[in-house]
């Protein structure tokens, strides 16, 4: 039999599953729409990871990361939960030791992360607002009829892109509103939009860290070619795309689970499970803390969300 | 019995010296601590404030309308050195247009306190208020701060270690009440001093080679926990040893003799003094790069115009000395898991600084 490791990156926007073997090498990989339902999703996508797997593969470790990592992480009883600004330095060292900077844009969210021999010795994340984040990026595409996967290629094909307000998304917007009704061409500004949205990303998490390469740009956003072009012509630096960039949270977070891995396998099998969560309003003083309870086949296994011990009462 | 009921807006447990000294100089009116911070609070606060106001003046609004509601019809504010210096007039007229009848006793009006207009006002509340007992009772309140503010330090080099969960937390409300019940200088002195030696036999379990944060950033978001959202103790849970200069005693007592020696530290830095704590806080992170710390962390409620001035500085420094610095940026509604995912990140970061520097050394 042969050991292997789940990770699962659960985002906003979409679910990300690898399973990797003891070095590494990709075994199975999928990547879908979490559509608001992370639970549902992760029950697809681990059918379909099984389906590529042979039948000679025992799972030995389950990582998960992203912003529903907790309650996955419970659902799948994973031995380890991290955030996802480690998994993906984890991920992006393994196959390129010697990376200096990580780009990452998300869906909802946009990190930097700085390494130094391998090292994270800073990063940044965006704050408050999803200005500059994939979310942005395909609501604006739908705005202007062009399709987000044809997106990168139309902006390519631009001579001269407009300018567009990069600071703030809500500026951005009413800026291409503009720009389109005086009747500037759709790549123009479909490539001023790629490029707005790499210098929102450097203002407002790079804030003037010093970018160094080689530079490795993840996410869902880095397949987009007309971003990844602009931030070649804005840092003057290659930029490396990984063709497995999009999974690079999963495979490190798939990684770090090998670490820690022990010695129970995971069976992979939840269609007898029922998981489910309930929230409720805590009605014990005015702070009315959002509690949600966890259970699994009808029983509870976890509490969350209060501030107290009060809310600990079903 | 009188017809005043003086109430104050909360930050973090220095309500415990304000009831104290308010309760002592006014003997005839009633001292009512405003209910405790809770979403409520800020949710009242933000719907009544200019939006792009500072979260900090939100939190008082809030507590004042909540005190208020309970009845209070005399509210204490102070003042200060950036647009907390314009809070009580703003948030006077904000609470006159509300419909609710109170009297407001600023400390700071216009950047500056009139202690004339002060002893008038306080004339007014208790006819038989006294200068003498003023000032004994002025000089036990600084003294509990100070003592509190002491045992603050030590709490916060030592909770993320406590082998007994909620010991530090529990042994200082004890403290805290006992502090409030004191008639005499010497007995909260000797207070001071039993609980001192109490927390420090606390029992711990402290690594050798523990981390340790400094924390710097913008007054009220740093001093009241519910506003960083506990960031503190989230942060000591992870085994980390925090350091905090910012608290009352500096900010009233201390700071005015130290900032010139700060300001010459951090000379290669910056020349001029930049309004309210901009420049303790880099001169802060200054030390912390040279002390061998970890790293810093950095709070600030949005739109802290001081801050927001620091904060290129702070990353210049800890860029020039390789310090790691997370900055924070909190709102009335800022979500918990996000702060969670930086916390996590932050501390793995250290973690893998740790290892790669052992790494270095051993080969």
């Amino acid at each position: 039999m042969k050991k292997a490791y789940l990770g699962i990156d659960i985002g906003s926007i979409s679910t990300k599953g690898v399973v990797i073997d003891s070095d590494y090498h990709l075994l199975a990989s999928d990547y879908i729409w979490t559509e608001g339902d992370p639970v549902q999703a992760v029950r697809t996508l681990i059918d379909s990871l099984k389906e590529q797997l042979s039948d000679d593969i025992e799972i030995h470790g389950i990582g998960t990361t992203g912003s529903a990592r907790k309650l996955i992480g419970l659902m799948l009883d994973a031995n380890v939960v991290k955030n996802e600004i480690t998994a993906h330095a984890v991920g992006t060292k393994a196959f390129y030791p010697d990376v200096r900077t990580i780009l990452e844009i998300g869906g909802q969210d946009s990190k930097m992360i700085l390494l130094n021999h391998g090292v994270v010795v800073d990063y940044a994340m965006n704050t408050l607002c999803a200005a500059g984040t994939g979310a942005f990026l395909s609501s604006q595409a739908k705005r202007l009829g062009v399709p987000i996967e044809e997106f990168g290629k139309l902006a390519l094909t631009s001579k001269h892109p407009v300018k567009i307000a990069a600071r703030c998304t809500v500026f951005a917007e009413s800026d291409l509103i503009h720009k389109a009704q005086v009747g500037y061409p759709k790549e123009d500004i479909v490539a001023g939009l790629c490029r707005s949205i790499v210098l929102n990303y450097l203002n407002n998490v790079g804030k003037g860290k010093k970018i160094m390469g080689p530079v490795v740009f993840q996410g869902g956003v880095s397949k987009n070619i007309g971003v990844v072009k602009q931030f070649e012509e804005v840092l003057k630096e290659p930029i490396i795309v990984d063709p497995n960039s999009h999974l690079m949270g999963a495979i490190g977070i798939a990684i770090l689970s090998s670490k820690q891995a022990r010695d129970n396998i995971y069976p992979l099998e939840f269609k007898n499970i029922t998981f489910e969560t309930k929230g409720r309003e805590c009605e014990h003083c005015s702070n009315h803390c959002e509690i949600l309870n966890i259970y699994k086949n009808q029983k509870l296994i976890d509490t969350w969300g209060n501030k107290c011990p009060r809310g600990l009462q079903v | 019995m009188s017809k005043y009921k003086i109430s104050f807006p909360h930050m973090a447990d220095y309500y415990v010296p304000v009831r104290y000294l308010l309760s002592h100089l006014m003997e005839d009116a009633e001292i009512m601590v405003a209910p405790p911070i809770t979403s409520k609070t800020i949710e009242l606060g933000s719907k009544y404030s200019p939006d792009f106001l500072c979260t900090p003046f939100k939190y008082t609004l809030g507590t004042i309308i909540e005190a208020l509601e309970c009845g209070a019809n005399v509210i204490v504010q102070a003042g200060g050195g950036c647009r907390y210096g314009y809070y009580s007039e703003l948030q006077i007229e904000i609470l006159k247009e509300l419909g609710y009848d109170f009297t407001y006793l600023n400390l700071v009006s216009c950047g500056k306190t009139d202690i004339k207009k002060i002893y008038q006002m306080a004339k007014k509340l208790n006819p038989h208020f006294s200068v003498l007992k003023a000032c004994y009772y002025g000089f036990i309140t600084i003294k509990m701060v100070k003592y509190m503010d002491q045992i603050d330090h030590i709490i916060r080099e030592n909770i993320g270690f406590e082998v007994k969960e909620n010991s530090f937390i529990h042994l200082k409300q004890e403290m805290l009440e006992h502090f409030s019940q004191v008639k005499t200088y010497r007995e909260l002195f000797s207070l001071y001093h039993q609980y001192k030696k109490k927390f420090l036999n606390l029992e711990i379990k402290k690594p050798k080679d523990y981390f340790k944060v400094g924390m710097i950033g913008e007054l009220y978001t740093i001093m009241e926990p519910f506003a960083n959202y506990q960031l503190e103790y989230e942060l000591a849970k992870f085994g980390i040893a925090i350091k905090r200069y910012t608290n009352v005693q500096y900010l009233l007592f201390e700071k005015k003799h130290e900032i010139k020696k700060l300001l010459r530290q951090t000379s290669d830095y910056i020349k001029y003094k930049m309004g309210a704590d901009a420049s303790d806080n880099i001169a802060r992170a200054k030390y912390f790069c040279t002390h061998h710390y970890d790293g810093i962390i950095h709070i600030k409620s949005s739109f802290c115009t001081p801050e927001i001035g620091a904060m290129p500085v702070i990353s210049k420094v800890c860029s020039d000395y390789q310090v790691p610095v997370l900055f924070f940026s909190f709102d009335a509604n800022t979500s918990e898991v996000g702060i969670r995912t930086r916390i996590e990140a932050f501390y793995d970061m250290l973690e893998m600084r740790r290892e790669y520097e052992k790494s270095i050394s051993r080969n």
